[in-house]
């Protein structure tokens, strides 16, 4: 295993509504800017360009290959993309570098959410005989998960209340955060219910914007002369697509993905979950072996702001930009996809 | 076999399960521009601050450069044939009657073609390097879209040499 080195990373405001924006008007900024960040002046200067973004959000056929518009991509370029969070173009960004095909890596996600009914357009991530027809939603099967954790004990309505307690507070120092403030637990847990147990604050918002970083072999790093921190480790892992299949009460992929990734090698300092709704970042803690010495969501995570097929690359983003900014020495970022934490990605990140 | 476990083997052959979702559609902030031109009865590219390459229908930014292309530049309504090719099949739902000519046209002043229909001629006339004119729909007709040229109709000028199509003069 080669160690590979995070260098730059850039995410755009999260924001209800980016307006007349395409794709290539939200991807261009952030990609400039984290190529400027390297002294890069296009995707010509990396060996790999991988995105992660799906065209439903927007409702624009083929929006994904548009985007490499923003890029500079003629003479052709290496490219791929994943209709998936931009944590699995990482990935599969680390297994090109791993294979000796690539040196360095540019990445980037996109999601521009607010033309669709989010919720809605995500119920086609379920499978297509069984659940899609039923037209389940998104915060519908994480309300499912929230009552079987509740009826179980395993958490209280004032436990998801302080989660969103503590996000809203960690997000006022985010400059990219959509929700942000003071806001106590006991103020929350007066709101009325959205989807029962679900308060609104208990979901993350719906947000329109990009990220990008770029990564390279430790090597490479050095011979741009740019500060780093390296990613030790990396996994992902996925469970039934059938909700009757799975304990929703716990997240047994987390587990597994935090194993291989070696979270429990070392102290983590700092921990970036993508828990879109308030109670999995409870299951998440305990599926990554997270103890209360660790920080957990100092951006304030994505109940601050969830830009959909970015927000995953922008945990591991968050983590690498405070290691390299000396905030911390060791920290796990986490990744999702699909309903109810189908799918888990953990990386773990070291200052070089 | 009893008579309920064969009729469990019929062959299942698909399931009804449509998809309606609704969006609002966003053109882009270049594209919003271009299109209000076109209501206006404008055609309007813009340039790579890079490359100079000047682009229509605009997206926004430069392909090749990767940058943001925010200078607009107002263009003629002459255009040259790039390529073309002569439908025979009907499509449906297309008002227009089969044999007709779809061109790929570089308007003047610009380096990338796009599509529109060639009229006012014999199709077996038609070529690359010939020089024609948009033909616009009267404007009480005209709305956010490229229909509001009814179609492009050649014009008494000399054919541009193919390898001169869409080049930039000064490249």
């Amino acid at each position: 295993m080669r160690d590979i080195a995070i260098v730059s990373f850039v995410q755009s405001d999260c924001v209800r509504d980016a307006g007349a924006r395409n794709e290539v008007e939200l991807i261009m900024p952030v990609v400039r800017k984290v190529l400027d960040n390297v002294g890069l002046e296009s995707a010509q200067n990396v060996d790999f360009t991988c995105s992660g973004s799906c065209d439903y959000l927007q409702g624009a056929a083929f929006a994904f290959v548009l985007g490499v518009d923003a890029l500079g991509a003629v003479p052709p370029i290496k490219e791929s993309h994943v209709e998936m969070d931009a944590a699995w173009a990482l990935y599969e960004a680390v297994l090109k570098i791993q294979s000796g095909q690539a040196e360095s890596a540019l990445l980037y996600g996109f999601g521009k959410s607010s033309p669709g009914e989010l919720p809605i357009v995500l119920s086609q991530q379920l499978d297509p005989y069984y659940l899609a027809p039923l037209w389940l939603d998104t915060v519908s099967s994480a309300a499912l998960q929230a009552r079987a954790m509740l009826d179980s004990g395993e958490i209280t309505e004032r436990e998801m209340a302080e989660v969103v307690a503590r996000s809203r507070k960690n997000a006022k120092s985010n400059p990219h955060a959509q929700l942000k403030g003071d806001v106590s637990a006991d103020e929350l847990l007066n709101e009325p219910t959205y989807l029962s147990p679900l308060r609104k604050h208990d979901c993350c918002p719906v947000s329109d914007g990009a990220c990008a970083m770029v990564i390279a072999t430790v090597e490479q790093a050095k011979k741009w002369g740019k500060p780093y921190a390296v990613l030790k480790g990396i996994d992902h892992r996925i469970e039934s697509a059938h909700f009757g299949a799975r304990d929703l009460t716990k997240s047994p992929s987390t587990e597994a993905a935090a194993k291989a990734a070696g979270v429990a090698n070392g102290p983590i300092d700092i921990a970036e979950i993508y828990a879109p709704f308030s109670h999995q970042e409870i299951i998440l803690k305990k599926a990554l072996g997270l103890g209360d010495d660790t920080v957990i969501n100092p951006s304030g995570g994505v109940l601050a702001g969830n830009l959909m097929m970015a927000s995953g690359l922008s945990r591991i983003g968050e983590v690498a930009m405070r290691i390299i900014n000396g905030e911390c020495k060791r920290g796990v970022a986490h990744a999702t996809s699909g309903h109810a934490l189908q799918q888990n990605l953990v990386a773990v990140l070291e200052g070089a | 076999m009893s008579d309920a476990n064969k009729e469990a083997l019929e062959p299942i052959t698909g399931i009804e399960s449509p998809v309606y979702l609704d969006y609002n559609f966003t053109a882009g902030q270049a594209t919003a521009r271009f299109l209000t031109k076109v209501k206006e009865g404008k055609l309007v590219g813009q340039r790579c601050p890079s490359c100079r390459n000047v682009y229509i229908p605009p997206r926004g930014a430069c392909a090749a450069c990767g940058v943001a292309t925010n200078e607009e530049v107002e263009l003629p309504h002459k255009a040259t044939v790039q390529s073309f090719t002569i439908v025979y099949i009907p499509i449906p739902g297309n008002p227009i009657k089969p044999p007709y000519v779809i061109a790929n046209l570089v308007v003047d002043g610009a380096n990338i073609s796009f599509l529109h229909l060639l009229s006012e001629c014999k199709n077996e006339d038609v070529r690359i390097g010939m020089r024609v004119e948009a033909k616009w729909k009267d404007p009480s007709e005209w709305g956010f879209a490229m229909e509001n040229i009814q179609y492009f109709a050649p014009i008494d000028e000399p054919d541009v040499p193919a390898e001169e199509i869409g080049r930039l003069k000064d490249a």
